[in-house]
């Protein structure tokens, strides 16, 4: 116990460092997922086969060989930012695939007649996507978008090994201090589960909410 | 047939699904208040001629010209045209999330750009005009088919198309329900709406088509005015095939 109240501001920076990271690559990767959702059911086939390399090369990337990448990869074009930024676009660019085909078999769901009655209509193909297409699939992908999102938290944990501050990485500097391994891990785990669970209360009061009735 | 002012025209339209040639150098005219029924026994490529007419299935090769212009590749343009012909399916296809009234509304908005009070009072206009205007509040689901049909009918309408295509109209509907849905389109045929409907109700071919086009492993075999096609169908193919739908 004297570990978590001798070393709250620790615990503290890094608890709010892993929500920081998560809540910025989640917005990032919902925003990225959509796009490149609606890029592999465009009519345009060029839009289509980027939207398909996207997603197999970041979901067939292992997210630690991404972050050196992005970390190491991109400074040699030029590109140096800080590292939290570095960590959020290369969780936020590897969970966008997942999110990408989670929305994409939302969109599967909603009847192919919907999209031809908005079609004859005379609506483009982006209204008809947004205005018909979408809100129907989002009721289907409120869970697995939710699942997402869980894992991109705990993903997050490796950004501690490219010097941001986030949870995971408070274990070195308390090991060092000499005390309990497990009772520092523990705590640990109980700032994910904090954050893991606040995640799947929000998916499941907006299912309530939005969910298809059945 | 000669028809004096074309809406739609197919020239030596074909269309191949795999091995299978659904249409094979289709040419059809159809003119401006005119109302054609395509019958024929399923798989004959009906359906798809009729979806064909607003580039729903796009064809290999020939033309299609929707009052004297060549129909759009996809994007912008052919989203324009779309709205000037309407469409209602057998299965509805209404939007499930949104009220009746709303989907009446949602096209008039996006595409016609009419102001949210403006739309919803033309919506509500066309439902009286089916017999609906009670059920504007609810969602499709909560509607019978053939009401769910009118609503189609009423939503369709709100573009002011200049032609309507059924895609067999009545055909998931129950026998109750198939009249309340005629009904309306016997009244837009008095209209003078130029209507292609793809369709296995015979009686009301006879009673509101101009004409009736035949068809068969995707050829219009026959294309006549419904007393000549039904009093002496011309080919074997037709004889046959009315000989078995009329039979009860």
């Amino acid at each position: 116990m004297d570990v978590l109240t001798d070393n709250f501001s620790l615990y503290g920076k890094g608890f709010l460092g892993t929500v920081e990271l998560t809540v910025y690559s989640s917005a990032l990767a919902l925003v990225l997922g959509f796009v490149m959702a609606s890029f592999r059911v465009a009519p345009v086939g060029s839009f289509r086969v980027f939207g398909t390399v996207w997603v197999t090369v970041l979901r067939n990337t292992p997210l630690t060989l991404l972050f050196f990448a992005v970390m190491l990869g991109l400074p040699r074009f030029g590109l140096v930012l800080p590292f939290e930024l570095f960590a959020v676009l290369a969780l936020g660019c590897y969970t966008s695939a997942f999110i990408c085909e989670v929305l994409r078999s939302g969109i599967n769901t909603v009847p192919r007649g919907q999209g031809e009655a908005a079609r004859s209509l005379g609506m483009t193909f982006s209204q008809t996507l947004s205005t018909v297409v979408l809100p129907q699939a989002f009721r289907t992908v409120i869970p697995p978008v939710g699942s997402t999102l869980i894992a991109l938290a705990k993903n997050s944990a490796i950004a501690g090994a490219f010097s941001v501050t986030e949870l995971l990485g408070t274990y070195k500097p308390l090991s060092e201090l000499g005390y309990d391994i497990v009772w520092t891990f523990v705590w640990i785990a109980v700032g994910y589960l904090i954050i893991t669970l606040t995640i799947s209360a929000l998916f499941h009061l907006m299912e309530k909410r939005w969910g298809v009735a059945r | 047939m000669a028809v004096v002012d074309p809406l739609i025209e197919l020239r030596g339209v074909n269309k191949h699904y795999g091995a299978l040639h659904v249409l094979r150098s289709v040419d059809l005219t159809v003119g401006r208040g005119e109302v054609v029924v395509v019958i024929g026994p399923s798989g004959s490529g009906k359906s798809t001629l009729c979806r064909a007419m607003n580039r729903l299935e796009s064809v290999e090769s020939g033309e299609i010209l929707v009052d004297g212009r060549p129909l759009p590749e996809e994007g912008k343009a052919l989203a324009r045209l779309r709205a000037e012909v309407g469409m209602v399916f057998q299965s509805f296809n209404l939007f499930a999330h949104r009220t009746v009234l709303a989907n009446v509304s949602l096209a008039q908005v996006k595409v016609r750009r009419r102001r949210k009070e403006e739309a919803d009072r033309r919506s509500r206009e066309l439902l009286d005009r089916v017999g609906l205007a009670a059920h504007a509040d609810k969602y499709p689901a909560q509607l019978s088919g053939g009401q769910q049909q009118r609503v189609a009918i009423a939503r369709a309408l709100a573009m002011d198309p200049k032609a309507l295509l059924f895609d067999e109209p009545t055909s998931a509907l129950d026998p109750e329900m198939i009249n309340e849905v005629l009904e309306v389109m016997q009244q837009l045929a008095r209209e003078g709406m130029t209507m292609v409907v793809v369709t296995h109700e015979m009686g009301f071919a006879r009673s509101a088509a101009h004409r009736v086009v035949f068809m068969a492993d995707g050829k219009i075999v026959e294309d006549r005015t419904p007393e000549e096609f039904f009093t002496a169908p011309r080919s074997e193919r037709a004889r046959d095939f009315l000989s078995k739908i009329l039979k009860h």
